[in-house]
């Protein structure tokens, strides 16, 4: 075991895909000789070299394009958008060119590449290098979307989304790259589309992502210390494909659902399961499910003004006991 | 208006490009181009081609040079003005037919349409229906060839219009910086759907003259003339592949029908119109031939196959069944599927 910090743990992710596979390339703004604005990709291009390991000008439709022409062309680029919130200067190119050219081409083309980037708030960086994107990307059918909340999480999954044939778009936390854990030596590679449960409790179920993962066991372990009430957190890991199956059994396990959501209320991904939650498991339900979500804002930059955005412990804590109680 | 002379053009196109041994190629090549486009736009006419779709009526000579001088392994990136792109890489007409007509027989089984062709296996790589999105695809299509070394040219086509969106700044100062073997071919039609080129654009050549801001220099090229298109691909496809690229082509065109089906073109002055109809790629390169020695008859005969091969390609097309509709939930993802859930 060694402990690896969440941005080790990228550059981990990286240099495992990389040596096993020569067709694995990265690119993106200061990837290269700076080793990334995080230091998320430190040492790769030593490792590597700049045949491998790319800097390229400020020009995310030319990241993003040249990624996918790559993939098609035999490479499987690995292209890093450095703040999720700069989607949006690219968003043709990912929800129009990559996400749509294998269905287009009804299966001539696949797309095997992988963007990784720094999402969410929790670093009074403000409104445009805080977005939560997760309802942006999952909207767009043929991305693939994983949000690693552990440093282990971020080999496993960088990894499994690296190997997948499709476009995956992996949303590194970025209010997590200090996070530190033990990471096992040796490859690790997870499967996409898998959640993962993080505790166990019979009271009620509570869904999260990203760095709403560890506020959510905070909030359990309170609840579970203070008021006694048990709740099962389920890290969900993976938006598309998503576990529906782990979901609704542990939501017919305990009646009762609240999703933890960074991004800004509406169309946010815990209102898409919910739906599947109200379809399915209907009859298993004992209260009506509560989303926990940003409001419907931008983010703002002061630190109260962000933590009172936020999903925080203390939002969690009271709104779990206000509903359980009734 | 822009008249030929204005853009000192010949009044008819020069023919001077070194073609030895490929003239009849290259003409069959442009009438096949010619008579897939014009009863593609009969069919609209009689509901037969449904949704929109973009002729190349008046440039074929462009798509005909390039991809008579392509290999095989290049790769052709098009706009949404891509059935002649298309078909010059030698796709079959029944399949591009039957992707117009919305068949199972269709290139893309009828996913894609008019917009999206697209051949892998003869190095189509895509028609690209936002204005500039293929640019840096093709950069790295391109940047691809040369780390695996395959020795492959990426060709990216695209219209004057485009040289005004973003995308391609950004990919031509990409494929500028990374130096790889990609040839940007601007099909400047003078038009970007109904309005003249130039009553939007700050330069005269929307290409060539912003070559230096990448560091490159552009080559004009009278896209009406098919000998000087074949002998500029030639060497513009030479020089990437020796190691050299990107490289820029302006190609002077004109199209002879309107933007789309629904356009009839009526914002261009007559007297333009005439000029460029009096050059046209394919008359004028028939003249061009009988007169260096070639008989009508046997470009007759070229002619009337190529009939007869779009007259077959229309009936297999009217005659294949539509796709299943099962098709729509398939192919979003490499296993085939379109699931999302478990
Ligand atoms: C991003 C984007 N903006 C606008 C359009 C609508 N549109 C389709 S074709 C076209 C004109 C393009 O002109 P040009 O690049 O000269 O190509 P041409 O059609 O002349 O071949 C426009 C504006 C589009 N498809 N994509
Ligand atoms: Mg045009």
């Amino acid at each position: 075991m060694a402990i690896l910090s969440y941005r080790e743990a990228v550059a981990r992710a990286l240099a495992q895909e990389m040596s096993r596979d020569p067709k694995v390339v990265l690119i993106g703004e200061d990837v290269a000789a700076a080793g990334g604005v995080f230091k998320a990709t430190a040492g790769l291009l030593d490792q590597f070299g700049s045949s491998r390991v790319l800097d390229t000008p400020i020009a995310e439709q030319a990241i993003i394009g040249a990624a996918l022409g790559a993939a098609m062309n035999g490479l499987r680029p690995v292209a890093e958008i450095m703040f999720a919130d700069f989607f949006a200067v690219c968003w043709d190119q990912i929800a129009n060119q990559v996400a749509k050219t294998r269905y287009m081409t009804n299966g001539q083309i696949s797309v095997p590449l992988v963007i990784r980037t720094a999402n969410g708030g929790g670093v009074r960086f403000g409104a445009q290098h805080s977005q939560s994107v997760e309802n942006w990307v999952m909207m767009i059918p043929g991305l693939k979307v994983v949000a690693p909340s552990t440093p282990r999480d971020v080999v496993g999954l960088t990894a499994a989304a690296i190997r997948d044939p499709d476009p995956v778009v992996v949303l590194e936390h970025k209010a997590l790259y200090a996070v530190r854990e033990e990471v096992p030596e040796g490859e690790l590679v997870d499967e996409l589309g898998k959640a993962v449960v993080r505790r166990e409790g019979e009271d009620a179920t509570v869904l999260s992502l990203g760095a709403m993962v560890p506020r959510s066991l905070a909030a359990a372990d309170r609840l579970a210390r203070e008021r006694g009430i048990e709740l099962t957190v389920v890290d969900v890991r993976s938006l598309v494909p998503l576990d529906v199956t782990t979901l609704l059994d542990s939501v017919r396990a305990t009646g009762r659902l609240f999703t933890v959501e960074e991004n800004p209320r509406l169309c946010g991904w815990g209102a898409e399961i919910l739906s599947i939650v109200v379809e399915e498991a209907w009859d298993d339900l004992k209260a009506a499910p509560i989303r926990i979500t940003t409001p419907h804002v931008p983010l703002p930059a002061a630190d109260v003004l962000e933590d009172a955005a936020l999903p925080s412990v203390e939002r969690i804590v009271d709104t779990v006991e206000k509903h359980l109680a009734s | 208006m822009l008249l030929p002379t204005d853009l000192g053009l010949p009044s008819r196109p020069a023919f001077k490009g070194e073609i030895n041994g490929h003239e009849l190629a290259l003409f069959e090549l442009m009438v096949r181009l010619r008579l897939f486009e014009r009863r593609a736009y009969d069919l609209f006419l009689q509901g037969l081609v449904k949704g929109t779709s973009h002729l190349s009526l008046g440039q074929e000579a462009v798509a005909a040079g390039f991809a008579r001088a392509m290999e095989p392994t290049d790769l052709t990136f098009a706009t949404y003005r891509g059935h002649a792109h298309t078909l010059a890489r030698g796709v079959p007409m029944s399949a591009v037919m039957g992707e117009l007509m919305g068949r199972a027989t269709g290139l893309m089984a009828g996913k894609g349409g008019s917009m999206h062709l697209t051949s892998v296996e003869h190095g189509m790589m895509g028609s690209y229906a936002i204005v500039g999105a293929h640019l840096p695809v093709a950069v790295g299509a391109a940047w691809a060839a040369r780390s695996r070394g395959t020795k492959q040219v990426v060709v990216c086509f695209f219209g004057d219009g485009t040289t005004n969106i973003g995308a391609f700044h950004e990919a031509l100062s990409l494929a500028s910086v990374w130096r790889v073997p990609v040839v940007f071919v601007c099909e400047n039609n003078l038009y970007m759907e109904y309005t003249a080129i130039s009553a939007v654009t700050p330069v005269r050549h929307p290409l060539a003259d912003r070559a230096s801001a990448y560091g490159l220099s552009a080559t004009m090229v009278d896209g009406n003339d098919v000998a000087e298109v074949f002998d500029v691909a030639r060497r513009s496809l030479a020089e990437c592949r020796e190691g050299g690229g990107p490289v820029l082509i302006e190609a002077l065109t004109y199209r002879q029908s309107g933007h789309s089906r629904t356009d009839p073109g009526t914002y261009r002055p007559k007297e333009e119109v005439e000029a460029w109809l009096a050059r046209d790629p394919l008359a004028c390169y028939a003249d061009y031939l009988v007169s260096s020695g070639f008989s009508r008859a046997e470009l007759d005969e070229i002619e009337a196959k190529a009939t007869a091969e779009v007259d077959g390609a229309v009936e297999a097309a009217r005659s294949a069944p539509p796709p299943e509709i099962s098709l729509v939930e398939t192919n979003l993802w490499a296993d085939g599927s379109a699931s999302w859930r478990s």
